[in-house]
């Protein structure tokens, strides 16, 4: 019994050595498979290293194409960087309520110009402003109640970090709006009239000037130009605004100093004092009018929603005919709160007093308005003003309401 | 009468006009952030939410497909380019645990608004953070005669918190 048990196990071992011996490889079989594998694994490196070849490739290729299209946008950045156009404008509706029947409502384009300016160098640049006014000098063969002015065309060159230089004409440092009177910049419809009556904004000379400015926030300005030609006699006599010759052949007789002080070191503080001479305000002798010296301070404070400017101006003039006429002192000063509740929207109200040369140049005028800012360049704006005038003298100077809109937009 | 004219002309035809315009070099501004060895530069592509994100901050897009940017832990530092009136301000800004730590103007070459360029007015920016509707934490006084480079300003310290975001950066020391 014990002999088929002892079998049974010896025939299956023997038969599976044997099936073993048939599936083993020869030392021979198993170095050809292992130089198979060999060559298998070098044709697969190779082929890894031609796609990591061909990836880097790809990748050096996207890299030069987006660097070719930022040098493009690079090359016609510093085209568009040596010559500028920028620009703004206003419309302006005025609605009255006025005793003067010939203070007629009115909707004026007021202002439409456009800048040109072109860099030469890193040190030396060209900037000018041709100013439309009241929609152009002529239409249809039919004058037109504007004018065509170059306001500014001028050369600045930088001397060194904190120091420039500028020759030709450009706008005098008096006052807050006479540089800076882009329509989304300031409140009302129409600009203030301290800034219109006392300092003839917008006020450009032809001559050169000095500017310097330091880290602490100080800089100073100066100025030799040319000056008013105030008229001496008829309906605008010792009225400043009519004195400004425009650069048109204008008179250089005698020529106008401008000096300005300013301090912005402290963010949303801007305190300035200009003075403005005039050694000659009439450019001829003898006919009543000599020396005119302009004194100009103002301050703006911003802090948060709320701000302030505030501005004061005088003229005081030497002259026989404008002593004699009461007109050798002229002045005006304004106060202006600000308050806006959303970064697109401003409150103010406004008080201005001015003593200007003629009648009608006498006034106080409450205002309130409102601007809104659709965007950061474009602003619409609505306001209400109430002038009462000091004298009167008929029609020219009748008090009034006026409700006024307005858009302008800069670029 | 016209000898101080003659002067000022003078003195703006002199030789001794310099160029002006550039206060910090871009590699001497990362040099200084990361003390002497700025890590390799890495870019943000500009495609898809965050072109979209960017041109809202800016009110336009930025001029390239991709901004560069150094990061090094939870720091980021970014030279950075926007238009104040007319010209390009170069404005170097570092961004730390999603706080602004440093805005410094590199070049500036605008007429008007060079006080921006200055301790005086930057110093509002330290610590300044991204709301959620990507505006400044805090409000920023501006300068009058400035409105354009003041807003620049903004514009660029607002886009580099946000790029800041875009990064690995601001979550976990990569």
């Amino acid at each position: 019994m014990k002999r088929p048990i002892l079998i049974a196990p010896l025939l299956a071992g023997l038969l599976t050595a044997a099936a073993v011996n048939a599936a083993t490889p020869t030392v021979e079989e198993l170095w050809k498979i292992i130089q198979q594998q060999q060559a298998e694994i070098e044709a697969l490196k190779g082929q890894q290293q031609a796609t990591e070849q061909k990836a880097a490739a790809a990748d050096e290729k996207a890299e030069a194409a987006v660097e070719a299209i930022e040098d493009t946008a690079t090359t016609t950045g510093n085209w568009t960087d040596k010559t500028h156009i920028g620009g703004y404008g206003e419309l302006h509706y005025n609605n009255f309520d006025s005793d003067n029947p010939d203070r007629d409502d009115d909707i004026d384009l007021h202002r439409f110009v456009l800048h040109f300016g072109h860099e030469f160098n890193d040190r030396i640049r060209f900037f000018s402003e041709l100013e439309v006014e009241h929609g152009g000098v002529e239409a249809d063969g039919n004058p037109l109640d504007g004018e065509v002015e170059v306001e500014q065309a001028y050369v600045e060159f930088d001397i060194n970090e904190n120091l420039q230089a500028r020759g030709g004409v450009f706008l005098l440092p008096v006052g807050i709006l006479n540089e800076t009177h882009e329509p989304a910049t300031f409140y009302g419809v129409e600009r203030n009239d301290v800034e219109s009556i006392i300092i003839p904004s917008t006020w450009w000379e032809g001559g050169a000037g000095l500017s310097g400015h330091y880290a602490n926030g100080i800089s100073w300005d100066l100025a030799v130009h040319s000056g008013l030609e105030i008229p001496t006699s008829g309906g605008s006599s010792w009225r400043v605004r009519s004195g400004r010759q425009k650069i048109s052949n204008a008179n250089a007789e005698d020529l106008a100093y401008t000096g300005r002080v300013k301090y912005t070191g402290i963010p949303g503080l801007e305190l300035a004092a200009s003075l403005h001479h005039q050694t000659d305000a009439a450019e001829k002798d003898g006919i009543g009018l000599d020396e005119g010296l302009l004194f100009e301070t103002h301050a703006i404070y911003q802090n948060g929603p709320f701000a302030l400017r505030a501005l004061y101006a005088e003229w005081n003039f030497d002259g026989s005919g404008v002593e004699a006429d009461g007109a050798d002192e002229q002045k005006g000063w304004y106060l202006e709160p600000s308050f806006k509740p959303r970064k697109d929207l401003g409150l103010y109200a406004r008080y201005e007093d001015i003593e200007g040369a003629r009648d009608q140049d006498q006034f106080d005028q409450w205002e309130v308005g409102v601007n809104y800012w659709p965007h950061e360049s474009v602003v619409l704006k609505a306001d209400y003003r109430d002038r009462s005038h000091d004298l009167s003298c008929g029609d020219d100077c009748d008090s009034f309401d006026a409700f006024d809109l307005g858009i302008g937009y800069h670029f | 009468m016209r000898n101080p004219l003659a002067l000022l002309l003078l003195l703006a035809l002199s030789n001794s006009v310099q160029a002006r315009g550039v206060y910090q070099a871009p590699d001497d501004f990362l040099a200084e952030v990361f003390a002497g060895s700025p890590p390799p530069a890495a870019v943000v592509w500009l495609r898809g939410e965050v072109k979209t994100n960017v041109a809202d901050i800016l009110g336009h897009n930025y001029p390239a497909l991709r901004i560069r940017y150094w990061g090094e832990g939870k720091r980021t530092a970014w030279i950075l380019e926007e238009i104040g009136k007319e010209k390009p301000i170069t404005v170097g800004l570092v961004v730390e645990d999603s706080a602004l730590q440093n805005i410094r103007v590199l070049e500036f070459r605008e007429s008007r608004g060079w006080e921006v360029r200055h301790g005086f007015f930057t110093d509002q920016f330290s610590g300044a953070r991204l709301t959620g509707e990507q505006e400044l934490d805090r409000s920023i006084d501006g300068i009058s005669g400035a409105t354009l480079s003041v807003r620049a300003l903004q514009k660029l310290a607002r886009l580099a918190l946000y790029l800041h975001s875009q990064t690995p950066h601001a979550h976990d020391s990569p």
